[in-house]
């Protein structure tokens, strides 16, 4: 179970923003999924889904990409050929 | 003629070639497959006046083959529901009866086949978003084997369980577009070069045909299991041999459904930001901030869902309780497909466990959940499974599912159009 402010938190982590006045709702609907994903428990410890891991890495090979103005066509801010974002800091 | 179902989200009129193995017909495209110089926002808010740079590698096939493209389809945002219903740009409705919802994600194709607007259409299958609105709507709908047709260009919710395939309203159809999508790509690294070259051959003359316990089980409607148990006697009347078999994983294959495409959709999505597409954030707020904002706005809300239990179900300390005990029950599920395939050709059941639901029906988001439990196999073991229909309940079209082997989608075909051509007989 979770409450409303566990939502809040993963919405924080998420980026997703959930406003205040759905947040009861979502938070119970939330944890209606949840006890159904408990059926889960009394699945054995089978560790039949582990596979081992290897790399599936290639080579990076330089090959044909699209024009710079195509992909900062559909950006809502761009400045000489780049793309405007949010200050991070 | 006049789109009275809110089937397609943008209509194109591309006279197709003059020669070609699609010359002449009209193809429907689900919008969240990439078509260069026409919008695809994946029925979203957030992707509103996305123009591709590039086509899909599907989409480049359709314009060789000589297809008419004649416009995007309507969908669940991002393919995120059973409805339609969940599109920021309204639902679709069912053109068998249009207070009913036409199923999804894809209902937007499966709409414009059954309503006559488009001869074919692509839709995409994560859970049963093909399945589920062909069995809604009336039509035939293919999921192919994963690996099967490239999803270069397919704009990613949950990539290790879904795939682009057909519709139509035949089998021969949904055949013919299948030949044509179903081309190598080395842009997609998970495809398997097996290319499906077939021909269907009506016949399921000693095939073996299982008919899991599970699914004619709690939730499925008796009308439904009835409708389907005909459908498998006629199959033994066409000479197919009827097995009872047993699929113990079924139980949990739903949970482990839900949680392994929530964990992939928390991390594909965190690709919309506002910045590279979509609506611009405010550039003077901290990133953070920016971006919270701009997806909070614009993704609805059963996407906000699935990103958070995503989220939920990766973070430390609920990761092995969800998401590792899904990847078991993923296992488990293809094991237990491949211990009958051992034993029977085919898996035959119903596609949804009802009819088509009424608009709004469906309020609550895990009661929509459980509507997937008899498509969600089939994706969680990459599995090929056709809906065919299979006669109606109350005025309502009921769908059959058959599955079959990896890369065994020639007998899958097959039998479908055995069966369509003896109920059409």
């Amino acid at each position: 179970m979770v409450d409303e402010s566990d939502v809040r938190r993963i919405a924080e982590l998420a980026d997703v923003g959930i406003p205040a006045e759905i947040l009861p709702t979502f938070t119970a609907q939330f944890n209606r999924i949840l006890e159904y994903f408990d059926i889960l428990d009394t699945l054995g410890d089978e560790r039949t889904g582990e596979r081992s891991l290897h790399t599936v890495l290639r080579e990076d090979e330089v090959c044909q990409s699209l024009p710079n103005e195509a992909v900062v066509a559909n950006a809502a801010e761009s400045e000489d050929g780049f793309v405007k974002a949010p200050r991070v800091m | 003629m006049e789109d009275r179902f809110n089937a397609y989200l943008l209509r194109s009129e591309d006279p197709g070639l003059d020669s070609g193995p699609l010359a002449g017909r009209t193809v429907a495209i689900k919008d969240n497959i990439s078509t260069a110089g026409l919008e695809t926002t994946c029925g979203s808010r957030i992707l509103k006046g996305y123009i591709p740079p590039y086509d899909a590698h599907v989409v480049t096939l359709l314009r060789e083959a000589g297809a008419a493209i004649n416009g995007k389809t309507n969908l669940d945002e991002f393919g995120m529901g059973t409805t339609t219903e969940n599109s920021g740009y309204g639902p679709t409705l069912n053109p068998v009866d249009s207070s009913r919802v036409p199923g999804g994600s894809s209902g937007g194709s499966a709409a414009a086949v059954a309503a006559g607007l488009a001869d074919l259409a692509l839709g995409t299958d994560t859970g049963g978003s093909i399945r589920c609105p062909a069995s809604f709507c009336g039509i035939v709908g293919l999921k192919p084997t994963y690996g099967r047709v490239s999803r270069y260009g397919l704009i990613a919710y949950a990539n290790s369980l879904e795939t682009i395939g057909p519709m139509a309203r035949t089998v021969a159809d949904v055949s013919a577009l299948y030949r044509v999508i179903s081309r190598p790509d080395p842009r997609d690294t998970t495809m398997q070069g097996r290319p499906y070259e077939h021909d269907p051959v009506a016949s399921v003359r000693g095939l073996r045909i299982g008919i899991p316990a599970e699914f004619f089980g709690a939730g499925v409607d008796p009308r439904v299991s009835a409708k389907v148990q005909e459908a498998i006697e006629t199959l033994a009347g066409c000479g197919a041999v009827i097995v009872p078999v047993s699929m113990p994983s079924m139980k949990y294959a739903l949970a482990a459904y839900y949680i392994t495409c929530t964990s992939e959709a928390s991390s594909n999505l965190a690709r919309y930001d506002g910045v590279r597409f979509g609506p611009g954030g405010e550039s003077q707020r901290s990133w953070h901030d920016a971006f919270t904002a701009v997806r909070g706005e614009h993704f609805g809300e059963e996407v906000r869902r699935r990103i958070l239990l995503g989220t939920f179900a990766l973070s430390a300390g609920y990761y092995g309780r969800y998401y590792g005990k899904a990847q078991t029950a993923r296992a488990n599920v293809a094991g237990d497909f491949e211990r009958l395939f051992g034993s029977v050709d085919l898996l035959a059941g119903p596609t949804m466990p009802t009819v088509a639901f009424r608009l709004g029906e469906l309020a609550d988001p895990l009661s929509m959940y459980l509507a997937d439990v008899l498509t969600v196999p089939a994706n969680l073991a990459g599995i090929p499974a056709i809906s065919v229909p299979c006669g109606e309940v109350a005025g309502l079209p009921v769908g059959l599912q058959l599955m079959g082997r990896r890369f065994d989608d020639e007998t899958v075909i097959d039998a479908a159009a055995a069966f369509e051509a003896e109920v059409t007989a």
